[in-house]
């Protein structure tokens, strides 16, 4: 398997790239491949890389110290990151999160902890950001529409949260809820999904090391487009099972039923773990087009099994029919 | 020239806008995120709706009587093929960088590739005998071969449906469903319609003999 686990010595790819560097990537690939279709090579107005800055000036800092568990791939641009988002709550086009999720309001937020826990506890935002120390996890993000990117999250572990507050022996699974006000989230009225948007976890899946509570990214806090204030980030998983803007966190003993499953049940397994042997229904899996690098210059790469994370997470699947439980 | 041909050349510069659109944004680095998707989303809309312009000739050429506007309707046509041609070529190209392996799984394996690419087949023939010489060796077939638009149609939407049942929201595919709907039963329709009127009249004829 191809892990690189980081020395911890080497600089992270957000460092390694200067933030205008990274920003501004993607637009020569644009122009290249303008070239390539024949035309002389203007130069591109660094009009995209500014508008975005502006957008994000001023999100507050938050800083990670860097994680072995990083990979050491090139960062996508945070351009790219913070602009190209499937959050459906605020519209299903990927430019609707950038456009529309100004509205979210991030403060006061709380996450209420509930259900097979010996101490069930509703925590407020600004503790369980000083709950564990931040890390910063460059982590690959392969959605299911057959795209990814490499993005430096900023968080903790989930276990640190979950040992705190006890789990009993009944609980078996977690569900995550996220926030669901058609006052801040112009998309919840339409009916593409069940609202609020629901994932769960495995028990032992929630407690992998790798499945990142995650409250920043590229050194700060969330964008509200990604899921600020606190979300939810499982490499190995596609994208989706990583819940935006989480208001509670619900230990179950019974599989719980998510969004998807409940939208389309033959095409959106509860583990979704990603798989190139598993085709989705209406396209392929064995492949992924990389944000930024993969296109008008470079074929799209191969995906790899778990994401490129099986030698971490490949034993919680031992025995298991992936085919089935897709 | 006349009014038709000055509207035949307005046609021909609006037609290539969204084709042009494209290398505007580029050079802008307005294509977002992922630019390959955003082009094949534009060049497939853009076919769509050519289709749909294309078919809107003759029910707007009976509704207004200019019957000049058919003179228009090739273009229109050729129009579509040429954004069919951009999509299919960025899919080809960009997408799968001509592994015709993987294409050939993908037209065999998936509903929504095999239909969409159907429907590029069919527009070959109707693009290749598009010339007046065709129009004239063909005769009467070349009508009967060009019915076709209505199958391709059909099939363009069912492909554009498919694609965006993943995001689970079908207001487009729903919006040229019913555009679609709305041209294909005037075709139907309208021969009835035609027939009643026409008949009414030779009843008013004969009534109006007999008395």
């Amino acid at each position: 398997m191809l892990i690189s686990v980081r020395d911890p010595s080497q600089p992270a790819a957000s460092e390694v790239a200067p933030e205008a560097v990274y920003r501004s990537r993607r637009r020569i690939l644009a122009a290249a491949g303008l070239a390539v279709a024949g035309l002389p090579l203007l130069a591109a107005g660094p009009a995209r890389a500014q508008r975005a800055s502006a957008a994000l000036g001023e999100l507050a800092k938050l800083p990670g110290k860097p994680s072995p568990l990083s990979t050491m791939e090139r960062a996508t641009s945070l351009d790219d990151a913070s602009t190209y988002n499937n959050f459906y709550e605020f519209g299903t086009d990927k430019s609707d999160p950038a456009r529309y999720a100004g509205s979210l309001h991030t403060r006061p937020w709380t996450v209420v902890v509930e259900g097979e826990v010996a101490k069930p506890k509703t925590f407020d935002i600004e503790e369980l950001l000083r709950l564990a120390p931040q890390e910063e996890r460059i982590y690959r993000m392969r959605c299911v529409e057959g795209w990814s990117m490499v993005i430096p999250w900023v968080g903790y572990p989930l276990s640190e949260l979950i040992k705190r507050v006890e789990p009993t022996g009944n609980a078996k699974y977690i569900e995550f809820v996220t926030l669901a006000d058609p006052k801040q989230m112009p998309g919840l009225r339409s009916g593409v999904l069940g609202w609020p948007y629901l994932e769960g976890l495995r028990m032992d899946e929630a407690m992998h090391p790798l499945s990142l509570l995650t409250f920043g990214m590229y050194g700060s806090v969330l964008p509200n487009q990604n899921g600020a204030p606190i979300r939810l980030t499982v490499p190995w998983k596609y994208g989706f099972k990583s819940g935006k803007s989480i208001v509670k966190i619900r230990f179950t003993e019974k599989q719980p039923l998510t969004s998807w499953g409940r939208a389309g049940p033959s095409e959106y397994g509860f583990y979704s773990n990603v798989n190139p042997e598993v085709d989705h229904p209406r396209w392929s899996q064995a492949t992924e087009r990389r944000i930024g690098e993969d296109g008008f210059l470079q074929r799209k790469r191969k995906t790899l099994m778990f994401n490129g994370y099986g030698e971490q997470v490949g034993q919680l699947y031992a025995g298991m029919d992936l085919r089935k439980h897709f | 020239m006349g009014s038709i041909g000055w509207l035949k050349t307005a046609i021909f510069v609006l037609s290539l806008v969204p084709f042009l659109r494209l290398f505007v944004l580029g050079f802008q680095d307005r294509l977002g995120a992922n630019p390959i998707e955003f082009i094949t989303h534009s060049t497939g809309f853009w076919t769509l709706t050519f289709l749909c312009i294309t078919l809107a000739v003759t029910p707007l050429r009976r509704l207004t009587g200019w019957q000049q506007l058919i003179r228009v309707r090739r273009m229109l046509g050729l129009f579509a093929f040429f954004y069919a041609c951009a999509h299919l070529v960025t899919y080809v190209w960009f997408d799968q960088w001509f592994s015709l392996e993987e294409i050939a799984k993908d037209i065999w394996k998936r509903p929504f590739i095999t239909v969409g690419f159907a429907a590029f087949v069919l527009l070959v023939p109707l693009a290749i005998t598009s010339t007046n010489r065709m129009m004239r060796r063909l005769g009467r077939r070349w009508s009967q071969l060009h019915r076709l638009v209505y199958v391709i149609v059909i099939l363009g939407v069912a492909h554009f449906w498919w694609l965006k049942e993943d995001k689970n929201d079908l207001s487009e595919p729903w919006l040229f469903a019913g555009i679609v709907a709305v041209l294909l039963l005037f075709r139907l329709l309208q021969p009835a319609w035609q027939r009643a009127v026409r008949s009414r009249k030779q009843a008013a004829a004969t009534g109006a003999a007999r008395s």
